[in-house]
């Protein structure tokens, strides 16, 4: 397996207490394999991944517990300086705005180059060549020509290539892009989407996906994790999530979405609003939105158990022989 | 039927300034001859992607950009040609509720002000009678009385959006642009923000010129939908026609790039190649040729019409 | 209606959300906690207890001199000493405070208020207006600004009234351009464009929706303001403009003792200590009503 999280715990300090913004969380992702972290704001999603690279700003934030296992190795016990040789190298990431990830006063070629001299030790010439290469190979046209180019003069889709090329330059084993879609246009999300599994599939590369998106899992995800106010709430595989979600907040959220397809006269909802992490629910964080609401939801907190192959947490699932609910 | 509201051949073009003196070398087109015709009681979903010029067109609507040409003609009055006292108390029945619930209401003002403000600047209702009024406002989109001297950072994105339309409804206008509303919220409350305009559309009879980059938002909420790209309309149709029989290959990539949350629904992608040309310099012909993969000899050379192709249903491409 | 009833739901869920106070609260909150800025409030509100009940408190009559106690050194009848006209330094000292403290904060005051309505225009309208208001601060903000203050005496005289006119019209730039970047950096918010559709007008707009937001570096830069207005006073006054003899003003003071430097530095010695006070005690507060009314300083 290429990588483990085992049991995450990252911590805030805020105003008025201390926020477990990422609450006991474990997943796995293996090569080649494109795992996707679901969630809202305040799912605890974004931080997940930034734990996973160290770049957890301390303060006001905290890993407390837990195992990040890479290759079998703890990243949690890794000094800074290895650290500094895994990002970029082995493991890789995009975000979610372009504009704001690169850097304006260095053309898009030598923000390249930056990482290829770091880590695969070439000369600043054969680096650029390298940096020419991985503009094409993600499709950006007249590659010679765009290297010299600032990020202001590329438009969004361009700049989001152009920061897939800077993660991939060093063949990472695994990327993780955090919401790398979501600022950009429909008609470029696609082309990037397509791009993404493209190379993927070409270097066999892990991606955790980390989005809110749920059109963009199914096209692209193998494995899907549902977080909910710092923990998971659900994790299955692409199929089974979509064609039977168990997690009553994972099947308000697919019917949430406006579809193309259908048309209805009132769009379903999902009542209420995600609770304030320093005033959770007694008992189960999603107890009072849920439609399914029991007795025990809001006295005790679910654990997560296995049903059907996959992994729920709700007490509609404990305790009840499999396949009946 | 006469229509609530037409928009005859509307431009916005930007001066592009440079040199030490400052002069105008060239213009930003961001909205290039647009006309089309909303009716009361229905909704006009305007569609497109960054730079397309929705935006740009719903705010020469109600006023906070001046069309460069072209008439805004509201109820049979031509707006530029009425008196400067005719034209504000005509304001009144064209509102806008905005995108960005954290930065469209005032840090400074509790929400029941907010919501009281145009009746106070326009002095619509008595006194008396304006607080009565705020209140029933904040129950019509689903807030208690006792948020009225809340203020905004008390709120959530969606109970500030749900204050915005509040404040769109005070004075009573029969046509509101809805500047992707629903944009910046999370899935689950966009849901909840559809659902509140759609059932405030029936309880107040109101019209809507529903503006969004995304065509699954629009369907929802729309009776016809138009499609904009570079600042002009390549297409526009019944909702349900739109969807299902889309003309124009530009609405059809549009439709196509929706992902659709459902693994076993391979779809035959439409990938348009390249990006959206610059509004400063758009292509010869059809602004749309450069990306299209029906493109012929005659749209790089000729602009083709918006014409009608049955039942109200206009398009304007070469290749149909 | 779902949508209506989903939303009291809402509001049940958090009975006690923590409620962020109202800014100037919060303000307020802060400025407690900043030692250094109470010192300085403190010894403010001690200046202007002194400026306004001065005639009560001052142990002798601040003009009227005995020759023959000329040149006295501190002591226990004069605690401050006496100057070179016979005069008790302390009372003079009380006296002159309320001088400073009203040039200061009229000036101040004046500068504001004009500040802020030709910086509103330029920022609000821009263009041509804007260019050349804003060059013409420019200008004036290239001299000194106690050169242009010593221009302005020149041409209309000396005397207080011309003192607090002079030193206004010197520090307006200043709060122009505060005010006219404050308004460029909010004019194009959502909530002023929702201001304007709901048919405000624009001098509407400007005070009841822009203003108040930007008020925070305003403030602040008053309140510093008012300590640069005392300093400038007392300059004009060390050079023999502005206030006049014999009213007591404390750069008058160090003006016509500087003669007396070596003999009886204490003549010096107690205006200056008074100017630094003063001028301390603002930029303290003022410090501190910055840090206080910074948002993001409040984590």
């Amino acid at each position: 397996m290429l990588l483990e999280v085992k049991n995450l715990q990252t911590q805030f300090r805020v105003k008025g207490g201390l926020v477990n913004a990422v609450d006991g969380v474990d997943f796995e992702v293996d090569k080649g394999e494109v795992l996707a972290i679901v969630g809202e704001s305040g799912s605890g999603k974004s931080v997940t991944s930034l734990s996973i690279l160290s770049l957890i700003p301390n303060p006001p934030g905290k890993i407390i517990g837990g195992e990040i296992l890479f290759k079998g190795e703890d990243l949690l016990k890794k000094s800074k300086k290895e650290m500094q040789n895994i990002r970029g190298n082995e493991i890789s990431m995009i975000f979610q705005e372009p504009m704001t990830s690169l850097n304006p006063v260095i053309t898009v070629g030598k923000q390249i180059a930056e990482t290829i001299i770091r880590h695969r030790k070439l000369t600043k010439k054969e680096a650029i060549l390298e940096a020419v290469k991985m503009l094409e190979l993600v499709g950006i046209p007249t590659p010679e020509k765009r290297i010299n180019d600032y990020p202001h003069q590329l438009s969004g889709g361009m700049r989001q290539r152009v920061m897939i090329a800077m993660s991939l330059s060093c063949t990472p084993e695994l990327l993780i892009a955090d919401e790398p879609t979501t600022a950009l246009d429909v008609t470029i999300q696609a082309q990037i989407l397509e791009l993404i599994v493209n190379l993927k599939n070409k270097l066999n590369t892990a991606i955790l996906l980390i989005t809110h998106d749920l059109g963009v899992v199914a096209e692209t995800a193998d494995k899907v994790v549902v977080m909910y106010c710092g923990k998971i709430v659900e994790k299955a595989t692409s199929l089974q999530l979509f064609e039977r979600p168990l997690h009553p907040y994972t099947e308000g959220l697919l019917l949430s979405i406006p579809k193309v397809d259908e048309k209805v006269d009132q769009l379903f909802m999902i009542p209420g609003m995600v609770p304030n992490p320093l005033h959770m629910p007694k008992g189960c964080s999603f107890s009072d939105r849920c439609s399914k609401c029991m007795d025990i939801c809001s006295q005790k907190q679910p654990e997560l158990v296995e049903f059907e192959g996959r992994k729920v947490r709700c007490f509609l699932y404990i305790d009840r022989p499999e396949g009946k609910v | 039927m006469e229509p609530l509201l037409e928009v005859k051949n509307l431009k916005k073009y930007f001066p592009v300034q440079s040199g030490v003196f400052g002069r105008t070398t060239d213009f930003v087109k961001a909205v290039d001859g647009v006309s089309f015709n909303i009716f009361k009681g229905e909704t006009l979903g305007l569609v497109g992607e960054s730079g397309c010029g929705k935006s740009t067109t719903g705010r020469m609507l109600v006023n906070l950009m001046t069309p460069t040409s072209g008439q805004v003609i509201f109820e049979g009055h031509d707006i530029a040609k009425l008196s400067k006292k005719e034209q504000k108390s005509m304001r009144k029945n064209i509102q806008i509720i905005f995108q960005d619930p954290y930065s469209s209401l005032n840090p400074r003002m509790n929400i029941g002000d907010i919501i009281a403000e145009p009746m106070k600047v326009n002095k619509t209702e008595k006194k008396e009678d304006i607080e009565k009024r705020v209140l029933s406002l904040l129950n019509c989109v689903g807030l208690a009385s006792f948020h009225r001297n809340r203020y905004p950072h008390e709120f959530s994105g969606g109970q500030r959006q749900r204050v915005g339309i509040a404040r769109a409804l005070s004075l009573n206008p029969k046509l509101i642009v809805c500047d992707e509303p629903v944009s910046a919220l999370d899935v689950s409350i966009q849901a909840q923000v559809l659902n509140l305009l759609h059932d405030l559309q029936k309880e107040f009879d109101l019209t809507y010129l529903f503006i969004a980059h995304g065509l699954n938002v629009v369907k929802h909420v729309s009776t016809r939908v138009g499609v904009m790209y570079l600042g002009k309309l390549v297409e526009i149709a019944d909702g349900d026609i739109l969807y299902n029989e889309p003309k124009h290959p530009y609405s059809q990539a549009l439709l196509s790039a929706i992902p659709i949350p459902d693994p076993t629904k391979k779809k035959n992608r439409i990938i348009l190649k390249g990006d959206v040309p610059s509004p400063i310099n758009p292509p010869s012909g059809c602004g749309f040729h450069t990306r299209c993969i029906k493109c012929t000899e005659i749209c790089s050379k000729e602009e083709p019409k918006f014409e009608d192709v049955g039942g109200g249903h206009r398009v304007a491409c070469w290749n149909l | 209606m779902t949508t209506k009833n989903s939303n009291q739901n809402e509001e049940t869920q958090h009975p006690q959300t923590p409620k962020e106070e109202s800014k100037f609260g919060n303000a307020w909150y802060m400025l407690k906690k900043n030692k250094a800025a109470l010192v300085g409030l403190i010894i403010i509100i001690i200046l202007l207890f002194v400026a306004i009940f001065g005639p009560l408190i001052m142990p002798y009559k601040p003009n009227i001199g005995d020759l023959s106690q000329s040149l006295q050194k501190p002591s226990m009848t004069h605690w401050f000493g006496t100057d070179e006209q016979g005069r008790d330094i302390l009372s003079r000292i009380i006296d002159g405070t309320k001088i400073s403290l009203r040039v200061g904060i009229t000036a101040v005051a004046i500068a504001l208020s004009i500040g802020i309505f030709v910086g509103s225009i330029a920022g609000y309208y821009g263009g041509k207006v804007d260019m050349l208001i804003m060059r013409f601060m420019d200008i004036m903000l290239a001299f000194p600004s106690l050169l242009l203050a010593i221009a302005f005496m020149s041409v209309l005289g000396k005397g207080i009234d011309n003192a607090i006119i002079a030193i206004s019209i010197v520090t307006i730039p200043e709060y122009a351009r505060i005010v006219r970047g404050s308004i460029l950096s909010i004019k194009d918010s959502e909530y002023v464009q929702a201001a304007r559709v709901i048919g405000n007008s624009d001098a509407a707009i400007i005070f009841k929706h822009i203003l108040p937001n930007v008020i925070s570096p305003i403030i602040v830069r008053a309140t510093l303001g008012v300590s640069n207005a005392i300093l400038d006073t007392a300059a004009l006054g060390f050079l023999g403009l502005g206030v006049q003899p014999p009213q007591a003003e404390w750069g008058s003071m160090l003006g016509a003792g500087r003669g007396y430097f070596y003999n009886a530095p204490y003549i010096i010695l107690f205006p200056g200590i008074a100017i630094t006070i003063t001028v301390l005690a603002f930029n303290l507060f003022g410090d501190g009503l910055r840090d206080a009314l910074d948002p993001k300083l409040h984590q």
